[in-house]
């Protein structure tokens, strides 16, 4: 369990080019999040490492294991959410944890306790002796984290966990990755195309897009590498290119005036505001009206693609969600 | 090799829950035999060596043993939209056990509406020969695997196409059992039909599971049923099987 994870990946997908010659190391006990927005990749790399599908070229281990020449000892090691249910229509949810904890070679009696604990843990034991198809989908989602963790895996993966969740079972969820994540010391490997879920919930976040990664460092650092946004207004549009011209001055920053207002991107913005406005009041242009924005994870997007998360989720490209099947069938023939 | 037996037994064990939990399902699942079986029986003409019932009942047992295994994809079919299916591809369950167990499990309920219908007809003009009946089971439990799997690979095939799976079992499901002889005999039919009929090892399920339900045991009849519902399991679980290792 303690032994340290390392992960390796390397592929290259050339006919849909899914993913694209990634090269990732995930320690053991990270917290990681794949972003990236519908047909990424970011799925079909998940199936790779899960063992569903074989990579085209490269390769993976997970927990030591080769993904292609070890799988079952992969399938051992790891917990896997896929974005359906996991578990049954037609089982109950007690039985589908014993069935999934006997499936990893628990003794009756114990698959049972493990399953009495998960049911406690993730607070289901109202539902667990129902028929899953009566679930809500909150509560179907918590009983498939919990089939993935019978076997106290030693790396999770979760593939779009949170995806149809309402927001206030969205926030329940989040809340309960990051408890079980600090809990267990398990490696926990998600995909989202919400930007808020991989700011809040993972130390270590991946921005894929068209199966490449384009960014991998902690949520703040991406974030306090593109530097805070001011927004100044002003009262005429000459005052505002007066006032530009003014903080032209300031080292590293990106000035863009739009109108009576002008667009600060500057790292700890934040900080400087009071200089700032002490300055421009000083050279008589006075800011009339200001904002401050910290960087969202968006606005990381943006800079590194030029589009932006929120627009490709509202409008899906025609290819998107295209890679996780052609790649299946691919391999399956 | 215990890994196989391991694995296949917690599949096993997992698919008949809802079996168990449900039994009454099983029951639905046979309301179509049920069906024929009353609306047939009347019509059925008066035989020279005893009761028709005594001919028809053995069909409509293995017709529903046919029916309820060629069905069975559906639930695979199911969990395979759902994602429990996928989810059991990441297990370590092996593959040829994830179909080997499922297919094993359809014994179960085609024995429970063996129970039944022989339970409801012998009330009637029918005679109960409690050994070949149990006999017959054997045959119908070796056929019902071999249905089971085949289902299961249709459905894997499918890959959670709903039309595709029915349209292929639907297609295949009534000329099976009508040139098995199931319904009607097929002694008197014209040759094409006959060569068909020779070549459904179905056909010699029937005359097996008719001669043990008749009290009789004809050992070259009996060893051609078993052999035909071997034939069956045999390939079901081989294209079954192979259809699995495809599957993700």
């Amino acid at each position: 369990m303690t032994r340290g994870l390392t992960r390796h990946f390397t592929s290259r997908k050339q006919t849909v080019e899914a993913v694209q010659g990634l090269d990732l190391e995930i320690g053991q006990g990270e917290l990681v999040a794949f972003l990236g927005p519908n047909g990424a990749g970011k799925s079909t790399t998940l199936r790779m490492l899960t063992t569903l599908i074989a990579p085209t070229s490269g390769s993976a281990s997970v927990a030591g294991h080769d993904v292609v020449t070890s799988q079952r000892d992969v399938r051992r090691a790891i917990g896997f959410v896929g974005q359906g249910n996991g578990a049954g229509h037609r089982q109950l949810g007690r039985d589908e944890l014993i069935s999934q904890g006997r499936a990893h070679g628990l003794a009756r009696a114990d698959a049972r306790r493990r399953a009495a604990e998960l049911i406690e843990d993730l607070d289901l034991a109202a539902v667990a002796d129902r028929k899953v198809s009566s679930l809500s989908g909150g509560q179907r989602r918590r009983l498939d984290i919990a089939m993935g963790l019978v076997h106290l895996p030693r790396v999770l993966f979760l593939d779009e966990p949170s995806t149809g969740l309402d927001p206030q079972n969205r926030a329940n969820l989040q809340e309960l990755i990051r408890r079980l994540h600090a809990e267990s010391g398990s490696t926990v490997v998600l995909t989202t195309h919400y930007l808020e879920e991989a700011d809040a919930l993972a130390g270590r976040v991946v921005v894929v897009d068209h199966g490449r990664v384009i960014a991998d460092d902690t949520a703040t650092r991406l974030k306090s590498g593109l530097g805070d946004l001011v927004r100044l207004g002003f009262g005429s549009p000459g005052d505002s290119a007066r006032a530009a011209a003014r903080l032209e001055r300031v080292p590293e920053a990106r000035v863009e005036v739009d109108g009576q207002s002008v667009d600060l991107r500057v790292k700890d913005g934040s900080a400087m505001v009071g200089e700032l406005l002490a300055d421009l009041a000083a050279d008589g242009v006075p800011p009339t009206r200001v904002e401050v924005a910290r960087p969202t994870l968006d606005d990381v997007f943006l800079d590194l693609t030029g589009r932006s998360l929120r627009e490709t989720q509202q409008s899906p490209t025609t290819d998107a969600d295209a890679p996780s099947a052609p790649t299946e069938s691919e391999v399956a023939a | 090799m215990s890994t196989f037996v391991t694995d296949t037994l917690n599949v096993m064990n997992r698919e008949l829950k809802p079996v168990w939990r449900e039994p009454m399902a099983v029951v639905f699942a046979m309301i179509q035999p049920l069906v024929f079986l009353c609306l047939f029986a009347p019509l059925l003409p008066e035989m020279a060596d005893g009761s028709a019932l005594q001919w028809f009942v053995p069909g409509i047992v293995a017709m529903t043993a046919l029916m309820g295994a060629s069905f069975t994809g559906a639930n695979l079919m199911e969990e395979m939209q759902s994602g429990s299916h996928e989810r059991q591809l990441v297990s370590p369950l092996g593959r040829p056990a994830l179909l080997v167990g499922r297919a094993l499990k359809e014994v179960v309920p085609m024995l429970m509406q063996v129970a039944i219908i022989v339970a409801v007809v012998t009330p009637f003009a029918f005679d109960l020969h409690l050994g070949g009946v149990l006999a017959a089971a054997v045959i119908l439990s070796v056929f019902s695997i071999g249905v089971g799997a085949l289902s299961f690979a249709l459905a894997l095939a499918s890959k959670g196409e709903d039309w595709m799976f029915w349209t292929v079992q639907q297609t295949l499901l009534f000329p099976t059992l009508l040139t098995a002889g199931v319904l009607l005999p097929v002694d008197d039919a014209p040759r094409w039909l006959e060569v068909v009929s020779m070549l459904n090892p179905m056909t010699y399920v029937v005359d097996a599971v008719r001669a043990l339900f008749a009290g009789t045991f004809p050992v070259d009849v009996v060893l051609q049923g078993v052999l035909g519902a071997g034939v069956v399991a045999a390939l079901g679980l081989w294209v079954g099987v192979r259809a699995m290792r495809r599957s993700s």
